[in-house]
């Protein structure tokens, strides 16, 4: 096998050299223009092609939604795709952004110094080795919190920002504690830059929360009711939850593009994650390739351990799903419960007005009372069924469908590989028919036109492979990372709801200890 | 006592066959709370009627004590049925009339207007009480159907939380036989009760009723009488229709009176016993699943 080689987070994740960066820029543009010569149909197989070794804003699991802050999307549409690229050069040209050292177990990570080097990857493989452990053992000290979300603007181009708030006492981080403001596309575009640069060579990238038209409609528009206070706080919990998760992840941690959108008090806006915008609907057309591909590949699984994985995580999502519903449900009738309480008390008190017997009277109120504070038990309850226990089935039933696309990732690695093999089987046989034909004149130039692309094509084999084995090897890791992290979330989050549980019952019978001596009382 | 047996059965067959069992009680339980209610109901109505003066005497109701063979009661014909619609018809058209007359009599007086808003009163509070008791319901059957996602997930995971799984599935099991039992016992004790003084208070209201239409008769006697005397004319036939009305309405009012005064008596004494009897079981309910949680957790932060 190639020598281990990690890929460098020092501002793109592919686990390439620098002939491919320079490719990546390339093939980036040339991407841009083929899209605004011919927006009508891009052909998919060669979108496809391409994708698997740009830097692209590649297919992500489960994005497609309309936008919800949109501006005047048509117009904008090229302005958009040409705005990418002068956003992705700091990144690319890799020549501002810190690079992270080999690490000893004690400090963490030390910012800056080395420049990238062939060497470094090596030496970097063990400390990102000993950075995981470390992870293990708990060690990471970073806290985010998401607060206080604010409306700023009026009208359709309202949306509301939120505090970003982090704690840390990681040296890579300027300041231990420091806070800025996002709004929710910054959090859709940072996704999208570590998706596209992490997700393709096998790495778990968290899913980001869910755009909704409805619910920001709302929150635009002033609806200033329930609902919306709701769709506000479900959604900047959500958030919280999702850096949390992406910054519990060693390599994501690392990345540049995390730590801009974590203490930069000002950020690029993030407008290619618009549905509608060149990026886009390149998006939506890389998706449609890609479901084509997947019914046609048939990749010969060498290793058991893939389909063994894939399998059970295709079980454990299907019984997450059906648990979730389970779980709605429960939210659904506790929060009618609590209404029908509620309803029942003030029921009940006007029966004890117009009971005419006094003690009875004055029990019936006492009960009135009772059940609304039931009431509002019933609606804490229903808040903690939902918080605690909805919304961690339906997070992981998204960061399922990510595993999956690392799945997914490492078939179309596969075919890349097998491509190149086939491809140079080709050019092999065209060789040797050139050594059989009676052309002299031609035949030298022919030959060494031949020979080359044999050469370009060993190596492209030679790349396929170690690339193969390269997105093998980090996705065992990553699964391996991931279990372990379900399984510490999973048992953390259910025994805090079975607190709130507790609590409830507590409360109940402190309640009922209460009216007993009042129903006892009726003479 | 069944209870208890079953209890005991599915701690002895541990994990192996829950799902057969699960449904067999669940049917079961379900069954016995209707089961309970249903005598509950019973129970009062005979309780009741023995303690009425008039009506323990009855024949019918002896009959029914006594007689140890199957009493083959026919259910009401076509023709019974319609004869109940139309006197509903008339009581409720005549009812509306005979509202309208204002009472001599204070105690009658304030008793009607306390009756007509009691009645409205307990209609709402027994309807509202029933949807309350619907939802309780709804959310244990919910607690099911998550306790049986969660043994799946359990008995499928490949991880070390597989346990974990299985237990937190046991608990939600557990918690929903108590979450179910407080839904039947609020049914029980508190629905129940409304309801039956919902019927009660129409029944008052019915006796009221029939006192007003007795003191029209006794009126319009009264008006017959002096027309008669007027006339000269039937004046022995009309002074006896006179006295009859009287009798009848001095009759009625004075049971009607001691009824109501029953009434109020028997219902405080209802209230009293059914909400002291609800308040206990909501505790001991809580308190059960407040000691099934803490086990529980007790048992998962033990082995993490």
């Amino acid at each position: 096998m190639a020598a281990e080689r990690e890929p460098p987070p020092l501002g793109d994740g592919k686990p390439t050299d620098f002939e491919e960066l320079e490719d990546g820029e390339d093939l980036f543009t040339s991407t841009v223009s083929t899209l605004e010569s011919s927006p009508s149909s891009p052909d998919p197989a060669s979108f496809l092609a391409e994708d698997i070794s740009t830097n692209s804003n590649g297919p992500k699991p489960a994005e497609v939604a309309l936008d919800d802050d949109r501006e005047d999307l048509f117009a904008e549409a090229t302005e958009e795709v040409s705005l990418d690229s002068p956003e992705r050069e700091p990144i690319l040209s890799s020549e501002p952004s810190p690079a992270v050292t080999p690490v000893t177990p004690t400090t963490l990570i030390a910012p800056r110094i080395e420049s990238k080097s062939m060497s470094a990857p090596v030496i970097f493989d063990r400390s990102r080795d000993e950075i995981e452990e470390e992870a293990n053992g708990d060690v990471f000290d970073i806290e985010i919190g998401v607060s206080d979300p604010e409306k700023v603007g009026d009208g359709m181009n309202a949306y509301m920002a939120y505090r970003v708030t982090t704690k840390t006492s990681l040296s890579m981080f300027n300041k231990s504690e420091f806070s800025v403001k996002r709004r929710f596309s910054d959090f859709l575009g940072l996704h999208s830059k570590l998706a596209s640069k992490y997700l393709h060579v096998g790495y778990i990238v968290p899913p980001a929360p869910e755009k909704s038209i409805v619910g920001m409609t709302k929150v635009k528009v002033g609806k200033e009711d329930s609902s919306s206070t709701e769709f506000v706080e479900k959604r900047r919990a959500a958030l919280e939850r999702y850096l949390q998760r992406t910054v519990k992840h060693p390599t994501l941690l690392q990345d540049p593009d995390l730590r801009q959108f974590l203490e930069s008090s000002e950020l690029p806006r993030a407008v290619n994650t618009q549905a509608l915008s060149g990026a886009g609907i390149l998006r939506m057309v890389n998706k449609a390739a890609d479901a084509v591909n997947k019914m046609t590949i048939k990749m010969n699984e060498s290793d058991a351990w893939f389909e063994e994985k894939q399998q059970q995580f295709e079980n454990l999502d299907q019984q997450l799903r059906k648990l979730h519903a389970s779980v709605e449900a429960l939210v659904c009738h506790r929060k009618e419960l609590s209404a029908n309480t509620a309803a029942f008390a003030k029921s009940a008190a006007m029966l004890g007005n117009s009971e005419d017997h006094t003690a009875l009277s004055r029990a019936l109120s006492q009960l009135a009372e009772v059940e609304e504070k039931i009431d509002q038990l019933h609606q804490e309850q229903a808040f903690a069924d939902f918080y605690m226990f909805s919304e961690l089935l339906s997070d992981y039933i998204r960061l399922i469908a990510a595993v999956k696309g690392v799945f997914d990732h490492r078939v179309k690695c596969w075919q890349k590989w097998e491509d190149a093999q086939i491809t140079l089987l080709k050019k092999r046989e065209t060789e040797a028919k050139m050594m059989v034909a009676n052309k002299p004149d031609k035949i030298q130039q022919a030959k060494n036109e031949i020979r080359e692309e044999i050469e370009e094509w060993e190596a492209k084999v030679q790349q396929g492979e170690r690339d193969f084995e390269q997105i093998s090897k980090t996705i065992r890791k990553e699964v391996g990372r991931f279990e372990k992290e379900r399984v510490k979330d999973f048992k953390t989050v259910i025994i805090k709801y079975l607190e709130s549980l507790v609590q409830t019952q507590q409360q109940l019978i402190k309640y009922w200890e209460a009216f007993l001596p009042e129903a006892k009382a009726i003479a | 006592m069944s209870f208890l047996l079953f209890d005991n059965m599915r701690n002895l067959s541990g994990f192996t066959i829950p799902s057969l069992k699960m449904k067999t009680m669940q049917v079961t339980f379900e069954y016995l709370a209707i089961f309970k209610k249903t005598v509950a109901m019973h129970e009062v109505f005979l309780c009741r009627v023995a303690a009425h003066p008039i009506l323990r005497k009855d024949l019918n109701f002896h009959v029914f004590l006594e007689y140890n063979q199957d009493l083959s009661v026919r259910g009401k014909n076509k023709k019974e049925k319609l004869e109940d619609f139309f006197k509903n018809m008339v009581k409720s058209a005549d009812g509306v009339i005979v509202s309208g007359v204002k009472d001599v009599d204070d105690f009658f007086e304030h008793e009607r207007t306390f009756l007509l808003e009691y009645h409205n009163r307990v209609k709402d509070a027994s309807a509202k009480s029933d949807r309350m008791t619907r939802s309780h319901k709804s959310a244990a059957d919910d607690y099911n159907r998550i306790g049986s996602s969660l043994y799946a997930l359990g008995t499928q995971d490949s991880t070390d939380i597989c346990k974990f799984f299985l237990k937190v599935s046991e608990l939600f099991d557990k918690t929903r036989k108590i979450e179910a039992r407080v839904s039947a016992d609020e049914d029980l004790k508190l629905s129940d009760l409304l309801k039956y003084y919902l019927r009660e208070s129409q029944a008052a209201k019915d006796l009221l009723y029939r006192r007003s239409r007795s003191l029209v008769d006794y009126e319009n006697a009264n008006k017959a009488l002096d027309k008669a005397r007027a006339k000269n004319k039937d004046v022995l036939q009309a002074e006896t229709s006179q006295q009859l009305c009287c009798q009848k309405f001095e009759k009625i009012s004075e049971s009607a009176k001691q009824e109501l005064i029953d009434f109020k008596t028997r219902r405080v004494a209802a209230f009293r016993k059914n909400l002291v009897e609800l308040a206990e079981l909501e505790l001991k309910h809580a308190k059960g699943n407040l000691q099934l949680l803490q086990n529980c957790l007790a048992v998962l932060n033990g082995d993490t």
